[in-house]
């Protein structure tokens, strides 16, 4: 037992976190988001000459050859940034056919997507995260859980509150199920879910750091707002939430590769936590930072509005926790 | 990462299976508590003679030198097989520890042998009525007398001081000290005199796990000093800080199979196609899942940097709010039948209100996460 990201694991952490805070600036996000939902071109490019789409994906198809967990260590990166990418979708897509898809569908799609030379977009036909340019779409149906693989579809792009990523709606096209549909195609679900989710802890993460810097800052009274007791036990319930979803998102990280068979309830777990954590931990940052909080020049708001556009991705918490006790009752049945 | 157990783990978690259940502890004594604290007792002597009574207590003293890992084992799966907590828990896992850390060769030789046994049992005597979350600002006094202390005072939410021959016990020796942690002495206090009253408290349960103890001219020898005078708070710190975290394993297991029988109770009613209900069972299943898995991350971090990670801190307060929702929702589903005396349900909404209370309130939990893990100002 050894519940811990290893050494080289934390070492693509430190990595990760060290080039975003370079190039992915608060200033960065918001001259991208302030575009219109653009990406930030010169970072995506950058994190394709990195290798970084293929993390998850063989080194026969192009890719780096690492796991689901050193995955999601960079998805809460990005998350942490809230960088504008394709990242999340591409990476999530190619991790999810690498591991579920049938050997005509990654010999299609796993070199081009490893290297980002084509992109992906994930979720659903009512709302479709980096949908817009996508060269393939991985949909997941409802309520099965189940991904499709969806070409020649036509991505309208639709404005969501979250300026920091590209949604879309999606119209007809070619389906087929991931690898041969039935368990397959939902693991390769839940693996895409588990992706979202590891995302959603790097934003809570960055929105408790930025309240606890601000609250120990700002006075009032005469004393930091992070001595009075009600400002502190939002942070401390902020630090549980955050944890409770990283236990939650690395358990159904390390289970996609290591337990598949866990990964159902893995999964079901993960997305429930941040569906639900990305938005308390994020609505509690601005709630701490007070009306500056509320104002567009802050920027709590931008986590803010990519945890709702997670939760949404992620299809709310409450299915999950439905499918959650369905399983708990067969087990005890 | 690896969230599976080692071989040496799993060797060590086989092992026990197999002895648990060629031993078992057999059914608890209903509405009787000195019958069933005399079936612990008796199961703490049967786990010594198998030599599992303290695994986590180095090999020289008749433990296993169990690793923290094994240990939450060792609690998961006591739980597991529905057997109670060993009798002597306190001193197991707080005097025997404690006394190893500080106590003489001849404080060691004398006390820890009959702790593992549970011939001797263990209460702990540090709050005090005006003293709880505040131990430092405890009153009770002890004046030298001769080649003895004499105790002077009052301690309250004493477990099991009915069945205790030893108290480990905080007192005031030097009150004139500039700071209020300062001048305390730790004694090992013999129950068994006059100068010690115990008087049962009642809880909102109607049973009485708990005491209040008057100290009233109690003696104690000079020798039974642990860690020498004026140094009470710094053993007192050993106490508190000695890793209990394989109790929290056992408890989330037991909450973990309170929430199966209520999920049981409510599949048999036909109410897991009620949306509600089912999306509230969801939820427990979920923050159960969430205490075992950050328990596990709190080992983690013990057993490779020394000392908890943020994580560690959160668990106690997430096990007892959720053990209060779990005990709530069983009233819903229940109904009248899971709030009349006597039942089973019952007893659980209502033991559970202490959840949040005993060993460190969640208000006082959330002060120490704000100020220790998260940095945050003390209010001046």
């Amino acid at each position: 037992m050894h519940f811990d990201l290893t050494e080289d694991q934390k070492e693509i952490k430190r990595v990760a976190r060290e080039l975003l805070a370079a190039r992915s600036t608060w200033a960065r996000v918001r001259e991208a988001a302030e575009a219109g939902a653009q990406y930030d071109p010169a970072l995506w490019k950058e994190l394709r000459e990195l290798g970084w789409p293929g993390i998850a994906v063989a080194e026969e198809h192009g890719g780096q050859g690492l796991g689901a967990v050193e995955l999601a260590v960079l998805l809460e990166e990005l998350g942490y940034a809230c960088a504008a990418t394709p990242f999340l979708s591409t990476a999530a897509a190619a991790a999810a056919i690498q591991a579920c898809g049938s050997e005509d569908q990654r010999t299609r799609w796993l070199p081009a997507l490893a290297s980002g030379e084509a992109t992906a977009g994930i979720g659903t036909r009512a709302l479709c995260a980096d949908g817009v340019g996508a060269d393939v779409l991985v949909l997941l149906e409802r309520p099965s859980g189940e991904a499709m693989l969806v070409t020649g579809a036509e991505a309208a792009p639709l404005e969501a509150i979250d300026p920091t990523r590209r949604y879309a709606t999606v119209s007809g096209g070619d389906g087929e199920p991931l690898g041969s549909g039935g368990a397959g195609a939902v693991a390769a679900g839940d693996r895409i879910r588990a992706a979202i989710a590891a995302e959603v802890v790097g934003v809570a993460q960055r929105a408790l750091e930025m309240t606890l810097a601000y609250v120990k800052e700002r006075r009032q009274f005469g004393v930091p707002v992070g001595s009075f007791q009600a400002v502190q036990n939002r942070c401390a319930q902020m630090l549980l939430d955050t944890e409770s979803a990283r236990s939650t998102a690395l358990f159904a990280a390390w289970a996609a590769d290591a337990a598949p068979e866990r990964l159902p309830e893995a999964a079901a777990l993960a997305a429930a936590c941040a569906a639900d954590a990305g938005r308390s931990v994020t609505a509690s940052a601005i709630q701490a930072h007070g009306g500056i909080g509320f104002t567009w020049e802050a920027d709590v708001h931008w986590l803010y509005k990519r945890a709702q556009l997670d939760a949404a991705l992620l299809g709310g918490a409450r299915q999950h926790r439905a499918r959650l006790a369905s399983l708990a009752a067969a087990r005890v049945a | 990462m690896d969230l599976t157990f080692s071989a040496e783990e799993t060797a060590f978690r086989d092992e026990l299976r197999a002895w648990l259940a060629a031993n078992p502890a057999g059914a608890a004594p209903q509405h009787d508590e000195d019958a069933h604290y005399g079936w612990r007792r008796e199961w703490q002597r049967r786990l010594a003679d198998g030599g599992w009574a303290a695994v986590h207590w180095p090999v020289e003293h008749g433990g296993r030198g169990a690793t923290l890992t094994q240990s939450a084992i060792f609690y998961e799966e006591l739980a597991a097989a529905g057997a109670p907590l060993p009798a002597n828990v306190l001193g197991l896992l707080l005097a025997g520890p404690t006394i190893m850390t500080w106590g003489t060769p001849e404080q060691q030789e004398r006390h820890l042998v009959p702790i593992l046994t549970a011939e001797e049992i263990w209460c702990q005597g540090f709050s005090e009525p005006d003293a709880g979350s505040d131990l430092a600002a405890l009153k009770t006094r002890a004046v030298k007398d001769g080649d003895e202390w004499v105790i002077t005072g009052q301690k309250v939410w004493t477990s099991m001081a009915q069945y205790a021959k030893w108290c480990m016990l905080v007192a005031r020796t030097d009150a004139d000290a500039p700071k209020k942690h300062q001048g305390l002495t730790y004694f090992l206090m013999d129950m068994e005199q006059d100068g010690v009253e115990i008087v049962p408290l009642k809880q909102i349960t109607g049973e009485s796990e708990f005491n209040e103890l008057f100290l009233d001219g109690a003696r104690v020898p000079e020798e039974n000093v642990l860690g020498g005078v004026g140094n009470g708070w710094k053993v007192a710190l050993t106490t508190l800080m000695n890793e209990r975290s394989g109790l929290a394993f056992f408890l989330q297991v037991r909450m973990r199979q309170l929430l199966d029988d209520l999920i049981r109770e409510a599949s048999a009613r036909g109410l897991m196609d009620d949306p509600v209900v089912a999306d509230k069972l969801g939820e427990l299943h979920l923050r159960c899942e969430v205490l075992r898995l950050t328990a596990y991350r709190g080992l983690t971090a013990i057993e490779t940097y020394g000392q908890p990670g943020p994580e560690g801190s959160l668990t106690k307060w997430m096990w007892s709010d959720t053990n209060q929702q779990l005990t709530q929702l069983a009233a819903d589903i229940l109904g009248p039948e899971a709030l009349t005396n006597g039942a089973p349900w019952a007893f659980e909404l209502l033991r559970a209100r202490g959840n949040s209370i005993e060993g460190g309130t969640t208000e006082i939990l959330k002060n120490i996460v704000a100020e220790r893990v998260l940095g945050l100002p003390r209010l001046k």
